[in-house]
């Protein structure tokens, strides 16, 4: 396969953690980890405090979900993760290391699909292949292989006969199955989703939830979804965080202790209602917006 | 429809100056323009050729110097900020007024004029280029940052093509802007090309003749627009979503 290649080829190595098919069970190493970290956007008088003295763990190889009302720093708290913003005080770390500038090669997937609409669908998927090292210099001479990797990915999804279309011939969820690939495609280590299946309708989003799960089964990536649905938070993660209004901070953590894989039966069992239930809970003293 | 629209009102404009008896040296009737054009035909191929030759130097230089300046302002924040006022403040002024201090610096000919086409057809095309980088979706450049890719990297790889369309849409402004400089400058600071003729030809009171030259210099924009419009076509049909404009 295709995809053991790749992490043969010393590109990544996460597979060897055995990481647990639900919350029960070894806790894994730290794969990120944020201590005490405050992030204020703008001046002095006029500054934001979008995130307050917020630490945070996630294990290698686990899923978790931060929910919260609107505007409590969720996406704040993606930028902070992967470097592209510098938290104001506290340290950030991945994978070991401490966060200096962008963390290099992390899969994104935002609400808005992306798709780069000059290139075909496959163009697409192909684009972190020709930024990471050291694909981007390999590419070139090994665009077979690179292009069967990426159909593969494209299977599994369901868009195996849409490589060739531009992304503005396909519909919204097909669009957001092809963002999943482009950021999963290159094995990321870490993979964060701010709300991917926000704007889909409800059939499509339940439908790519375990599209989801079954890519993440497989490749075992730490992913951290922020999104605003409850049932999805504890049907995707192995813990869901409940953040404050702004400032954020963490007010709740909620492990869910469902086996996997989850299927839609399991979103209509009584311990399902249970978490979504205490979790929402906890949401209701956040702000009226 | 667009023929018959432009047959229409040379039918008019041809009865008017009929009926009311309009002398030639107020408004040529279209036959007599038609007239004109053929019995100078020489002349007016000869200095439609160099108009062109001039207009398109200058367009050349606009598309080269405006895609580079484009490309800075939308890459930088710190030369928009920096740049940005002043190019507004040069666009602003007339360019009529700035022929003459191009005569003097550059003297009677050529230079002025490609300069004045240059400086005429440039700024839409900065505009464009800048904001078509400057617009990228800030999602697209985190998911490309989080990739490990430089500002280079986020350029070339969806800054650039993304900018492509803008660019388009402005040359077709650009190309137009062009000739109207190029014309300008050479009524005021040319030896040679349409606008020369058509200064010569109305000293002359041949009013005929002056409207031929506007129907050359019309002909030339119009087909090099179409010119513009094909390219674009070709190069960013992804941009019409599979529908075709104009």
């Amino acid at each position: 396969m295709p995809f053991r290649g790749l992490v043969a080829a010393g590109a990544l190595k996460m597979n060897e953690l055995s990481t647990p098919s639900s919350a029960i069970g070894p806790i894994p190493p730290a794969f990120v980890e944020l201590r005490d970290v405050s992030l204020s956007y703008g001046e002095d008088a006029d500054s934001i405090l979008a995130l307050e003295s917020l630490s945070l763990t996630v294990g290698k190889g686990q899923f978790i979900a931060v929910v919260g009302p609107s505007g409590c720093g969720k996406s704040t708290l993606m930028k902070v993760v992967t470097g592209l913003v510098l938290p104001s005080r506290g340290t950030v770390r991945v994978a070991g290391e401490a966060v200096t500038g962008p963390v290099k090669n992390v899969g994104m997937a935002f609400q808005n699909a992306t798709l780069l609409p000059w290139r075909t669908i496959r163009e697409n998927v192909l684009l972190p292949f020709e930024i990471i090292r050291p694909h981007r210099h390999r590419l070139r001479a090994e665009r077979p292989y690179y292009i069967e990797l990426v159909q593969q990915l494209l299977s599994t999804v369901g868009l195996a006969g849409f490589s060739e279309k531009y992304s503005w011939q396909l519909s919204g969820g097909m669009q957001q199955r092809a963002n999943l690939c482009r950021a999963i495609v290159h094995q990321p280590s870490l993979l964060m989703l701010d709300e991917p299946f926000a704007s889909l309708d409800a059939f499509t989003r339940e439908e790519l939830w375990f599209v989801m799960q079954d890519l993440w089964l497989e490749h075992k990536f730490t992913a951290i979804l922020v999104t605003h649905d409850l049932r999805e938070a504890v049907l995707l993660a192995d813990r869901v965080i409940v953040f404050s209004p702004r400032p954020g901070h963490i007010i709740y953590e909620l492990d869910v202790a469902l086996p996997r894989p989850r299927t839609l039966e399991t979103t209509y069992s009584p311990l399902f209602t249970d978490l979504v239930h205490d979790l929402r809970e906890k949401i209701r003293p956040g702000q009226p917006n | 429809m667009p023929w018959v629209a432009a047959i229409g009102m040379l039918i008019v404009w041809e009865l008017v100056c009929r009926l009311f008896n309009i002398r030639e040296f107020i408004l040529p009737a279209p036959s007599v323009i038609a007239k004109s054009l053929v019995e100078f035909r020489g002349p007016i191929l000869e200095h439609s050729w160099w108009t062109l030759v001039t207009t398109l130097f200058g367009f050349g230089l606009a598309i080269v110097g405006g895609v580079l300046l484009g490309v800075a302002l939308g890459f930088s924040t710190l030369v928009y900020t920096g740049l940005y006022p002043l190019l507004v403040g040069f666009n602003a002024i007339p360019k009529v007024a700035l022929v003459p201090i191009l005569v003097l610096w550059f003297g009677i000919g050529a230079v002025p004029v490609v300069v004045t086409s240059f400086i005429i057809s440039f700024f839409p095309i900065v505009v464009n280029v800048a904001t078509g980088i400057a617009t990228m979706e800030p999602e697209l450049a985190d998911v490309l940052r989080s990739l490990g890719a430089s500002k280079l990297d986020v350029l070339r790889k969806a800054g650039l093509p993304r900018a492509m369309p803008y660019l388009f849409a402005s040359l077709k402004i650009a190309i137009t802007l062009a000739f109207v400089g190029s014309v300008l400058a050479e009524t005021i600071g040319g030896n040679a090309g349409l606008g020369f003729l058509m200064v010569t030809a109305s000293a002359r009171f041949d009013v005929a003749l002056v409207f031929a030259g506007l129907i050359a210099v019309a002909v030339m924009a119009v087909g090099l627009f179409a010119i513009c419009v094909l390219i674009e076509r070709r190069m960013v049909r992804w941009a019409f979503r599979g529908e075709l404009l104009m």
